[in-house]
């Protein structure tokens, strides 16, 4: 059985700076890495001789507009069917240069995924052979998960935030 | 070449004076492909999306997928939502088997607020997810039989979903989007017509399935549509993000519910079905074999079913019931308060995952502490596995593309969320 205190110790022996914030909320070891270094670390979890950590659960992106330089996060979650450990990866962007590599190379499933966050957040992933909206139709000119497009009318004053919360 | 022998211009003959009467040479016979539309509407496709086919003549050679016709931005709507009302909107997803969605999405919320749920509310969500499980298994294996001219079958084993509705509508009153179960529990106690209903159908459905089983397993017709039709190795599965049957099918016992399991999943013995190619008959017969395996987990259940409340003691976070709210003080305010959204949720991200009726479905919540989630992501194992689809039916005809699509089991609510 891994524990997350034991894949954490490697993973700063073998990427040094590159890895930080490590956190296991709700028992999940979850750490971030730079746009610069996502592909190894995922190829490296893939293919330690150990951990196996070969399963690519999901792809996606949470916006966070408030949070100067890092307005965008890539979430990655793996998961070691040897092991049974799962993992999570945290990649901030700045809004100003959301791009971040694919990493269609290594999960044939990441496809979809990447399609997906680009389709809901507007994430481009740079090497990706076929970037196109998938759920939404191709037409639109905006990404609708980002907090900017409110989805209800803001005008209305029954349901105000300040009164109601979020 | 017949090209050559058909052009009767008369060519380098001495004396003759008109032209060759094709200046191009013999006629060339351009291989062609043709293009096929698949959906969106195709009765076969069961769900709105495209397919285009490139066909050069029966033989497919590539396609392409567009999905999306029934997005309904449910990542979106649940960022104004308070988390109780969520629930309606997992309903919608997978809605052959709505039970599963809603017991996970409790799940997801239960861990994020630390609520421990009492083992007999544990235990009857256990039968319901497990009678989800069978019906989302039966209209799949139904409706490939459908979809290999093989009507019969389906017709039996549709009365048993009828069947298994019925004791939704028990339990929750509701028959498809059924809404079941609270956030800390179940809404209300299995009801004793409940209990004779499911007992009723651990009786009547093993004979319904075998001779399910007996009209497929074994039949020449059927086995000839589906033997090494839309194989997948298991790395190629794997690497694609497969879940559930269609990746044990491929000879993986990657199931959820044995490797972390939740709900009490633990105190059931039951094996994994697992195929070895998996091919569309491998697909179907993990389906039929997880249907026994669900109906011995359900029989546990059902004889081992605790005794105590059916929801947690968490008054802050379950509504309370609603004579309660009329005469006591506390009851209304915790009604009040939850029906407004005005619980204290814990800042934090959670990663739920339960086995759904097509296999990993998980949930991903971020939490900043107020009323709705910050962020609500669905790992919908549909949507991650269909990106196979034309990877498996390259080189086949357009009928083994159709049972390919049956056998994995797409649904379009799932897909698209």
């Amino acid at each position: 059985m891994l524990t997350n205190e034991e894949v954490a110790q490697t993973l700063i022996q073998q990427f040094g700076e590159t890895v930080s914030d490590f956190d296991d909320p709700y028992d999940l070891l979850t750490f971030s890495t730079s746009r610069d270094h996502i592909v190894e670390v995922v190829q490296y979890l893939r293919d330690h001789p150990v951990y196996q950590v070969g399963f690519l659960t999901d792809v996606t992106a949470v916006h966070y507009p408030d949070s100067v330089g890092k307005e965008f996060c890539v979430v990655y979650h793996m998961h070691s069917l040897t092991n049974n450990f799962r993992i999570r990866i945290k990649v901030y962007l700045q809004a100003d240069d959301v791009h971040i590599p694919t990493i269609i190379p290594l999960f044939a499933g990441a496809n979809w995924m990447e399609r997906e966050t680009f389709d809901l957040f507007g994430i481009s992933f740079d090497g990706h052979p076929d970037l196109r909206r998938i759920l939404n139709m191709e037409e639109m000119d905006y990404h609708p998960m980002r907090k900017q497009y409110p989805l209800e009318d803001e005008t209305r004053e029954d349901k105000i935030d300040a009164l109601f919360g979020r | 070449m017949i090209s050559e022998e058909l052009d009767i211009a008369p060519k380098n003959v001495p004396g003759n004076d008109l032209p060759a009467r094709n200046d191009n040479g013999p006629v060339q016979y351009v291989n062609e492909l043709t293009t096929l539309n698949l959906g969106p509407t195709h009765p076969a496709t069961h769900g709105i999306f495209q397919n285009i086919l490139q066909m050069d003549g029966e033989k497919i050679v590539s396609s392409e997928q567009t999905i999306g016709y029934i997005h309904r931005a449910f990542e979106k709507i649940a960022e104004r939502r308070p988390f109780y009302q969520i629930t309606t909107l997992t309903d919608r997803m997978n809605y052959c088997s709505s039970p599963i969605n809603n017991m996970g999405w409790h799940m997801t919320v239960e861990k994020l607020l630390g609520i421990d749920v009492p083992k007999r509310a544990q235990y009857i969500r256990v039968i319901l997810m497990e009678l989800a499980r069978i019906s989302d298994h039966l209209i799949c294996n139904g409706i490939l039989g459908v979809d290999a001219g093989a009507f019969t079958g389906f017709l039996y084993i549709y009365q048993e979903r009828e069947n298994i509705y019925d004791i939704y509508e028990e339990v929750c009153g509701a028959r498809l989007t059924t809404n079941m179960g609270r956030i800390g529990g179940m809404e209300r106690d299995l009801s004793p017509t409940a209990i004779r209903k499911i007992k009723e159908l651990l009786v009547r459905f093993p004979k319904v399935l075998t001779e399910f089983e007996n009209l497929f397993n074994r039949n020449r017709i059927f086995m000839d549509r589906v033997v090494n039709v839309g194989g997948i190795s298991a790395e190629r599965a794997l690497s694609y993000g497969f879940t559930g049957p269609n990746l044990r099918a491929a000879g993986v016992d990657y199931d959820v519910r044995v490797m972390n399991p939740y709900s009490s999943y633990q105190d059931f013995e039951f094996d994994i079905p697992v195929g070895q190619s998996g091919d569309t008959y491998d697909r179907f017969m993990v389906r039929n074999g997880e249907m026994w395996q669900s109906l011995r987990i359900i029989e546990q259940a059902l004889n081992n079913l605790p005794e105590g409340p059916y929801y947690a003691d968490a008054p802050q976070y379950y509504l309370p019931p609603k004579q309660e709210v009329y005469k006591n003080m506390e009851a209304l305010i915790y009604h009040f308060k939850i029906v407004m959204g005005e619980i204290d949720a814990p800042v934090g991200e959670v990663y739920h995952a339960v086995e759904g009726g097509n296999g990993e479905l998980g949930f991903y919540l971020i939490s900043d502490g107020g009323r709705t989630p910050y962020r609500l992501h669905f790992r919908r194992p549909c949507f991650i596995y269909y990106q196979a689809y034309p990877e498996m039916c390259k080189g086949l005809t357009l009928s083994d593309a159709i049972v390919i699509m049956s056998s994995m089991n797409v649904i379009a609510g799932e897909l698209d969320a």
